[in-house]
């Protein structure tokens, strides 16, 4: 199965078919959305697009120019014409920052985090008491609150704020990481673990006896960063309202602009994984992992390095928390839940650990996965119960279907099962790590691999 | 002045005392080995250099440094670089990238360099690079540098092992039982290279060998362990007739036999 897909891959891979089959899928997929913007064979046609520009070999400025035109045009526009897409790309933004967070801690470093959305927690609740009328309701009980209270900052406030979340949740990092340094394997595991919670617990229960965090009604409204100034935003709305065909309003520009965003956040954490990884403390992280007793006595500070990989993995979901109490303009205890943790892990399983195109794909798999396919197979079932369609052989009517089986509920069981196949098939995920390979000078081709 | 010595360490685990009252010196630019019967505490004595133990007593004094109490990682910057009786190579990492991670206490960059990527970075890089290239060719690996170390064959791993410990610029070199498992003309190699390490490069080499034809050629100076004790010393005229060598490695039956 895998050497077909090689070999058909080789096959395609050079001359002009590259360009053409990118080309296809992109004018394909544009066109197809943007006729039939409900269509999820369209969507998953357009999304085919950047990976096969990722994977095929096509001249660099090329692959750069069909890159840009995706990400600043084509899905923007399509976002506004169907603002489910873009809330989907959203997510897959969202989660893939997540992802290369946690591949620094998990795939790099070696220690197993199964409370990292912990991280995620800090920096949302950081803008949430900041950028909300929270701090004015601190002594308020939750849900009795006064009318007319103010917000406690100003909405430019939200880019410091942005910052400092990230830094609250490397801080946070920090914190978690001290008291676990001594632990391996398992044992780690177990404690991070027990973290997350924490986190989420005193989320829940900070509403007393000072009401910080709102409890479990969770904290709204909040601030959104201003949108661009309108000398900006005009010609955008006057450029697009006859592509869409409709006026574009606010709120839609809301959607491009943390699209936009979350965009400029994932390109920052790409470029940090990537630079840190190819540096003496990549290398440090690596060797930890590989051998913690050998890496020590190679002269790599044990403590240094492992608190630097809980504060930098830590820091990306900060700044993604941020955003997303932006974003949602809410955020409650809930979103923090353990299965958060454990979707995150599944993504950097399922792509590949340490590898960072691979957790991106990993991310976009698995949100794909939960809010769309998920959900249409749910769609699909329920539409078959209302019909008078009989399954044939078995003499089976789909109306006798048990209303337990909605596929939409069953995330913890897919999870699980690509956990399961992943570690039995795929252990080094669908994208594996590659190491870096340097330009060594030609030596005498005989002596190559004589040692 | 000694570069290494040692007075009076006892390293326990629980009843056990593996190594006690230890009193060694090395001279600056020996090669000197230590000998001994499996378990007599001679990687419990590495350990207990490198940081990797604590002792329960006794001083370690390096190039003037105390070194009881500093981590692993602190002894490394003091000079002192290992390898490892079974292996430990970094096998998903490539064989530059195990002689880089060697050279972690001897790179200055920091975090905030690799993030920027300015030019300090890409020099320190670079030279680190070519270094690395030079100690793989100086161990006498070639065109290998890219391979996964795992995927290289036993000798192969022992080379980089070698070089990786190298790479960290020590003053002196600990080799826990490097020629175990190599055949005879790999053996003879090895036995080059340390020899060259001191010439070339000045560095003091202290072997765990139980290979004695190794031990006799190289050594300038044996030391000879047995239950945690030191039971001899000397040159290796000296410990190939001391008597109670002899009855730790035979058995005093067999010792006895062999002098009739």
């Amino acid at each position: 199965m895998t050497t077909f897909f090689k070999e058909l891959f080789k096959k395609v891979n050079r001359g002009p078919w590259p360009l053409i089959i990118v080309l296809g899928l992109l004018l394909v997929g544009t066109i197809t959305v943007y006729q039939s913007p409900r269509s999820l064979s369209a969507f998953l046609t357009l999304l085919l697009c950047p990976m096969m520009l990722y994977f095929f070999q096509i001249n660099t400025k090329v692959k750069i120019f069909i890159g840009l035109l995706l990400t600043i045009v084509i899905i923007p526009v399509i976002g506004i014409r169907n603002i489910f897409y873009l809330e989907v790309i959203f997510q897959m933004a969202v989660f893939a920052a997540l992802a290369l967070g946690l591949n620094i801690v998990i795939g790099m470093a070696g220690l197993l985090d199964l409370g990292y959305v912990a991280f995620y927690a800090v920096g949302a609740y950081t803008w949430a008491i900041f950028g909300s009328k929270q701090l004015s309701l601190l002594h308020s009980i939750p849900g009795a609150a006064p009318a007319g209270a103010p917000f406690a900052l100003a909405p430019e406030w939200f880019w410091l704020f942005l910052f400092l979340g990230t830094g609250l949740a490397a801080l946070a990092g920090i914190l978690l990481g001290l008291p676990v340094l001594r632990l391996r394997g398992d044992y780690l595991a177990i404690v991070t673990l027990g973290f997350g919670e924490v986190i989420r617990v005193l989320a829940l229960n900070l509403d007393k006896p000072i009401n910080l965090t709102n409890g479990p009604q969770g904290i709204t409204p909040i601030q959104r960063p201003p949108l661009p100034p309108d000398f900006i935003l005009d010609p955008i709305r006057n450029v697009l309202a006859p592509i869409v065909g409709h006026e574009v309003t606010d709120a839609q520009l809301y959607n491009v602009f943390f699209y936009f965003l979350a965009l400029l956040v994932i390109m920052a954490a790409i470029l940090v994984a990537r630079r840190l990884e190819d540096s003496r403390i990549g290398r440090a992280w690596t060797a930890i992992r590989e051998d913690e007793t050998a890496a020590i006595a190679m002269g790599i500070p044990l403590v240094k390095m492992k608190l630097a990989a809980f504060a930098a993995g830590a820091s990306f979901a900060g700044m993604m928390g941020a955003l997303y109490a932006a974003n949602r303009t809410f955020v409650s205890p809930e979103t923090f839940s353990f299965l958060q943790s454990i979707g995150v892990l599944t993504m950097v399983i399922l792509g590949g650990l340490g590898s960072i195109p691979g957790v991106i794909f990993g991310a976009g798999a698995v949100v794909l996965l939960n809010i769309q396919i998920l959900q249409n197979f749910s769609l699909y079932l329920s539409s078959l119960r209302q019909s008078d369609a009989v399954i044939p052989i078995i003499n089976f009517a789909w109306k006798d279907l048990s209303n337990q089986l909605d596929p939409a509920k069953y995330q913890k069981l897919v999870f699980g099962i690509i956990l399961v196949v992943m570690m039995i098939f795929r252990p080094s995920g669908l994208i594996p790590a590659e190491r870096r390979q340097r330009e060594l000078e030609k030596e005498d081709p005989d002596t190559s691999l004589e040692v | 002045m000694p570069i290494l010595e040692t007075t009076n360490v006892v390293k326990q685990f629980g009843g056990l005392v593996a190594v006690n009252r230890m009193n060694f010196t090395l001279e600056q630019g020996q090669i000197a080995s230590i000998i001994g019967p499996n378990g007599a505490g001679k990687t419990t004595f590495f350990n207990t250099l490198t940081g990797i133990y604590k002792p329960e007593q006794g001083e370690i004094t390096f190039n003037n440094h105390k070194l009881v109490g500093l981590r692993p990682d602190q002894v490394v910057e003091h000079g002192i670089a290992r390898t490892f009786q079974n292996i430990r190579l970094f096998g998903s990492m490539t064989v530059i990238e195990n002689i880089l991670v060697g050279m972690h206490t001897q790179l200055k960059q920091r975090g905030t360099d690799a993030l920027f990527r300015n030019s300090f970075f890409h020099k320190e890089e670079a030279e680190a690079e070519k270094a690395a290239k030079d100690l793989m060719r100086y161990v006498g690996l070639r065109n290998v540098g890219n391979a996964l170390a795992r995927n290289l064959p036993y000798g192969g791993q022992r080379r980089i092992e070698i070089a990786r410990a190298l790479a960290a610029k020590p003053i002196l070199l600990l080799l826990d039982e490097p020629t175990a498992g190599m055949n005879p003309n790999e053996t003879e190699e090895a036995i080059k290279l340390f020899r060259r390490i001191r010439d070339d490069k000045g560095i003091t080499v202290l072997l765990i060998e139980h290979d004695m034809r190794v031990v006799m050629n190289i050594s300038e100076r044996i030391s000879v362990m047995d239950y945690g004790e030191k039971i001899a010393e000397g040159t290796p005229a000296d410990i190939r007739s001391n008597q109670r060598v002899i009855e730790a490695y035979l058995g005093r039956d067999a010792a006895t036999e062999a002098q009739e």
